[in-house]
């Protein structure tokens, strides 16, 4: 049961929920409680689970912990006033009270002598118990905090209060920094530590053994606490859980692994609440569901609680004075107008969708910087500390512009960022909507943004984007089903932990909602892979992982399990990356052999992808500068100095992020509506006019197929819009069709919106003549035997596969010094796939993985929907020569990666085109 | 190589038809067994897998005699592991045709007991069998694990590949999980020195050929 409420709040209420001391220190920055901050604190103190959806700018994290400090201020709210003694020595005074200010909280932190915070030993409450099925319901009696004053120091014992969970550990310092100044300014006594990666192995130990009352940390690390058999003591004392940029965390496995971490805290500390915090989502509800135990069969949520009143951004697209490209997504045409609208503001954000373009736009602007404007780049593959220093400037207002990617989507708020421009296609209007939002964090203020489409299907994209956003309609993915890789994961660390029962700890996960509909099957399955594999051929007990005891208890079959297990935590699994070095060109010397000149400078790490996509000679961007691609041993990608001006290869690589469903559906419309193109630009008014006049514009259900004769091949395209993934698996089960067909498919291309694959065959004459039935070539049953059939030698299939492997545990990632010190464990998970699929198809990490394809790199899911979708809907066209629409997929050719799995064929061309090459 | 014709099978494996002798290189039988010692979990199906490929190429060709050209088992105790069904079939594949064990690094002591017998080397004719390579004239060996990637239209496909100058010879790997090593590798330098190697590139169901140069 919950509640959709937009709170409205007198001041008598606002008094009845805030202390006295709260109020005043809202009044002293002249603030006043926003309404859904009091909301939440409301929801608090009825013993609710709350989601609170605010955009950026609303005061959302301080909204998170408002409650908690109150809680923590040992004042009761409404009363008279109720100052506890602090004067006299509480450290939190001395943090006020010295200069330094904030500086008074580090040293505090470290002074644990004088803090001497004892929890109380509470009794941990077995796993037997039922507790967490009365789930949101059930009103567990809350201790108030008491401080005890000892005239040294202030002595509490509460024990750990309050965890706060973020998706960057980068924010969770921030926040935690943030979250200094109303804590000293009101001086409360509360302790406020971080916990990453980074922390100090003394300090992790000491957070241990004296919790501070906030934790703010990442779903790894909780991950990593849980694992050990003190976390009942370390959690049981736990009254909250924030969880910020849930919206984002939910997307992914890393949202699985927190899920079932908020499980095992329900068992430990029933009496524990969340607070999710989000920006705007399309279904509320169902994301409320991740933040309250699921009990069994039914649906649960938590109260949803909206943050009105943003104002709504203003967005344009910029209409251009060039000429708009047929394809590419650079969007090099329309850069000095992008130059003039950074000089023109005074922060701007640009945000481009991959690595490879923020370095080839960051390098074009400063070629063009004849007013020497401040401009940075920021992305994930930068060095740390030279992203933070950006950041750093950024938040001094030093910077005029920032050309970033998805790597600022999150993070924390900077305030002064006075327009957003977005480069290339938009791909989703939710995720739009928050990068706009990253503009003037002032919150009742407009945002403004400015659409850039490098392409003429992104002006389409472009424009039904910015409808979207006036509508404000969402269109975030509904919440994942939980992967069993990552349940495998947490059940080895559970095992590091306290020894479990398997009824007890399915009954546990199915409270996290991604694992809801969690089937005892696969649970056992999981169980069974994680002591000896899940082999059918049961050969490795005598190497169990974890064992049973008498009891029947699971528990780790010995130390170097449990290290492995801390070692290889997460489910974030990196790109394979490769050394880049700079080394002389061998170009001049024609034909030469043998192994490339060693060593050479560092460039810095490209992904193992981006180069498998690359021939020898093709020129790219690296690190500002254009470099001839040499050669890859093992490791080390080998370039040299490249004298062009313009990189051959764009390296686009996609983005991450495919068209999203909603606005692909929004671009069918928009096409279908002749008259609503008047509201584009000429230029793509004209061309779809023209291919009205010359082809045909695809109706909103049905699917053009055109075909058409080019360069001694024929050509079949069809329009989609479902996003590359899907197309690009729609093009290799296509070919396998066409093969078999004896249309002799060579290669296809596949972009966001079509699918170009072509053919030695005369593909029209074969559908003239009945050879070839379209209705036939696009019929839904090609996602059965063929997709088997495919999926026996996919690629992606195989890297898919790969981090399914990873992160369940089979493979290692990170080893231990003693195991590095023996020679580098090294196999290819592609023959393990092999194997594995041929003698156990129905192995659990198959079935993960196969999971994962449903919705990842090959999005099944979609291409299904789409192919019942068109089915008996298709128009054929019978073309001379390529028509305007297709015109921006077929110069994707040679930019693009091509694809044909008959790698006898692609072997065999390239064999012949060698010695055509020797020949001439 | 050296006047003697051989024929590169898709499988990996060597055939020398007048002799009508099948050379195999690397199966290292019970690697996942030898892993899951460690603790890493591999799928215990990788002899069954490699033996049965194994027997496919047997039975294509029919040798007279077969050659293991070493690292024929992963670690010093995996012919131990042998399930009693992989006995068998090994037995079975060894009737009616001699089999020569050549050792490894890997499986440097092998017993008696394994059926056939077991060399550290053995010439017939011009032709040297040996494990590793040495880069003297008429050697054939394995050891390497040579791979190649061959840039095709707009990307690359990297398969296991037999190398070879035509006085010298590297077999790949046979062993279903025997990873590889790229061609462009140092090491392959060492064996071939100056000259100009050909590589064969196991296709899916035939061979091709390139320059060594031309891959990567």
């Amino acid at each position: 049961m919950s509640t959709l409420d937009l709170f409205s709040v007198t001041p008598s209420e606002a008094a009845d929920l805030l202390p006295r001391r709260f109020r005043d220190w809202f009044a002293s920055r002249g603030w006043a409680p926003r309404e859904h901050q009091l909301a939440l604190l409301a929801k608090a103190r009825e013993q609710r689970s709350a989601l609170l959806i605010a955009p950026t700018g609303a005061g959302k994290t301080l909204a998170g912990f408002l409650p908690t400090l109150v809680e923590l201020s040992g004042e009761t709210p409404g009363r008279k006033d109720s100052h506890l003694p602090l004067k006299g020595g509480g450290r939190h005074a001395r943090g006020r009270d010295s200069a330094t200010g904030r500086d008074g909280w580090g040293s505090a932190a470290g002074s644990e002598q004088t803090a001497d915070p004892q929890p109380s030993p509470r009794p941990f409450r077995g796993r037997e118990s039922d507790q967490l099925a009365g789930g949101e319901d059930a009103v567990v009696e809350q201790p108030r905090p008491s401080l005890i004053s000892t005239g040294r120091s202030v002595r509490r014992s509460g024990g750990l209060h309050t965890l706060y969970i973020s998706p960057l550990k980068a924010l969770a310092v921030d926040i935690a920094r943030n979250l200094e100044t109303p804590v000293a300014e009101m001086g409360l006594p509360i302790r406020i530590e971080t916990r990453t990666g980074d922390t100090p192995v003394s300090r992790r130990q000491r957070q241990r053994r004296y919790p501070p009352d906030i934790l703010l940390t990442t779903p790894e690390q909780l991950a990593l606490l849980l694992a050990s058999d003190d976390a009942p003591y370390l959690f049981s004392s736990l009254k909250r859980i924030v969880l910020d940029e849930l919206h984002a965390l939910v997307t992914s496995k890393r949202g699985d692994l927190l899920s079932l971490g908020l499980a095992r805290l329900w068992t430990i500390a029933p009496q524990m609440r969340a607070i999710g915090l989000s920006a705007t989502v399309a279904d509320p509800e169902q994301l409320a569901r991740f933040l309250v135990p699921q009990p069994g069969g039914q649906s649960a949520s938590a109260d949803v609680v909206i943050a009105g009143g943003a104002a709504p951004p203003l967005v344009e697209m910029l209409d251009t004075r060039e000429r708009l490209p047929w394809s590419g997504h650079s969007a090099r045409h329309a850069l000095p107008e992008v130059y003039e609208l950074i000089k023109r503001n005074k922060t701007t954000l640009v945000f481009v969708n991959t690595r490879s373009q923020a370095e080839m736009l960051f390098q074009d602007l400063w070629r063009m910087n004849d007013d020497g404007l401040a401009i940075a780049l920021h992305h994930g593959s930068l060095d740390v500390a030279q992203r933070r220093k950006v950041e750093d400037a950024m938040a001094a207002g030093k910077l005029r512009g920032v050309v970033c990617t998805s790597s600022l989507d999150l993070g924390v708020d900077w305030g002064d960022v006075d327009l957003v421009i977005n480069i290339g296609a938009p791909k989703g209007s939710s995720r739009l909507m928050q990068r706009i939002g990253r503009a003037n964090h002032r919150f009742d203020e407009a945002s403004r943004a400015v659409l850039v489409p490098a392409n003429r299907f992104e002006v389409l994209e472009c424009r039904v984007a910015i409808d979207a956003i006036a509508e404000n309609a969402q269109d975030t993915p509904p919440l994942r089903s939980g992967a069993l890789d990552v349940l495998a994961q947490h059940v080895l660390g559970c095992a590091c932990g306290e020894p479990f029962f398997s009824d007890e700890l399915y009954a546990e996960v199915r409270t996290a909602a991604p694992y809801a509909a969690l089937s005892r099957t696969d649970f056992d399955d999981v169980v069974d892979f994680v002591a000896t594999g899940g082999y059918a051929l049961k050969t490795y007990e005598r190497f169990a992982r974890i064992k049973q005891d008498k009891n029947g208890r699971w528990r780790v079959a010995n130390p170097k399990v449990r290290q492995s297990y801390r070692l290889n935590v997460g489910t974030i699994v990196e790109e394979t990356m490769l050394k880049v070095r700079l080394v002389r060109s061998r170009a001049g010397g024609s034909g030469s052999t043998g192994a490339i000149a060693r060593g050479g400078r560092m460039l810095g790490e490209i992904e193992e992808v981006f180069i498998e996509g690359l021939v020898v000679g093709d020129t790219f961007v690296f690190g500002g500068e254009v470099v001839r691609y040499e050669a890859l041993v093992e490791d080390q990608v080998y370039v040299s100095r490249a004298n062009d001006k313009d990189a051959k290869v764009p390296s686009y690589m996609g983005g991450k992020f495919p068209l999203s469903t909603y606005l692909a559906e929004r671009v069918r419309n928009l096409l279908d509506n002749s008259r609503a193109w008047n509201a584009l630009p000429d230029q793509v008014h004209d061309w779809l006019s023209l291919q009205k006049r010359f082809s045909r514009v695809p109706a909103l259900r049905e699917l053009l197929v055109e075909t058409f004769p080019r360069g001694g091949k024929h050509y079949l395209i069809c329009y989609p819009f479902e996003g590359r993934l899907a197309h690009q698996t729609l093009g290799m089960l296509l070919t396998r069709r066409l093969e078999r067909a004896r249309a002799r498919p060579l290669g296809f291309v596949a972009n966001e919106y079509a699918l170009a694959i072509w053919c030695v065959s005369d593909v029209p004459s074969m559908i003239r003549q009945g050879r070839l039935d379209l209705n036939a070539l696009f019929d839904p049953d090609m996602l059965g035997d063929d997709l088997e059939a495919w999926l026996a030698e996919s690629a992606l299939m195989k890297r898919t596969f790969r981090n399914c492997a990873i992160i369940s545990g089979l493979i290692a990632r990170r080893f231990t010094d003693e195991e590095k010190s023996r020679r580098q464990v090294l196999f290819s998970t592609d023959l393990i796939y092999d194997v594995l699929r041929k003698h156990q198809a129905d192995h659990v990490l198959l079935r993960a993985a196969r999971g994962d394809a449903a919705t990842g790199l090959l999005d099944l899911r979609r291409l299904g929907d789409m192919l019942s979708r068109i089915h008996g809907r298709i128009t054929h066209k019978d073309l001379d020569h390529v028509s305007p629409l297709a015109v921006p997929a077929l110069l994707e050719i040679g930019r693009e990666s091509v694809y044909g799995e008959a790698s006898d064929e692609l072997l065999a061309e390239a064999a012949e085109e060698l010695v055509r090459e020797a020949m001439t | 190589m050296a006047d003697v014709g051989f024929l590169a099978d898709c499988s990996g494996a060597l055939f020398w038809e007048e002799q009508r002798l099948l050379i195999v290189s690397d199966l290292h039988l019970e690697k996942g067994s030898s892993f899951a010692s460690r603790g890493v979990l591999l799928p215990p199906y990788d002899t069954v897998a490699t033996l049965s490929r194994l027997a496919a190429v047997i039975a294509r060709h029919d040798p007279r005699q077969v050659i293991a050209l070493g690292d024929s088992f992963h670690d010093r105790t995996a012919h131990e592991r042998l399930s009693e069904a992989d006995r068998e079939v090994l037995a079975a594949l060894q009737a009616r045709r001699s089999w020569i064990w050549i050792s490894g690094n890997h499986d440097p002591a092998l017993p008696s007991d394994l059926g056939g017998v077991v060399a550290t080397e053995v010439a017939i004719g011009p032709i040297v069998f040996h494990h590793e390579p040495t880069g003297r004239s008429g050697e054939i060996a394995g050891h390497l694990h040579p791979k190649a990637r061959v840039p095709t239209r707009g990307r690359s496909i990297e398969r296991r590949c037999f190398a070879s100058d035509g006085e010298r010879a590297v077999m790949p790997a046979f062993g279903a999980y025997t990873g590889g090593l790229s061609i462009r590798d140092a090491a392959f330098a060492r064996v071939f020195g100056a000259s100009t190697f050909m590589v064969h590139v196991l296709g899916d169901n035939r061979v091709h050929a390139f320059a060594a140069s031309r891959c990567y």
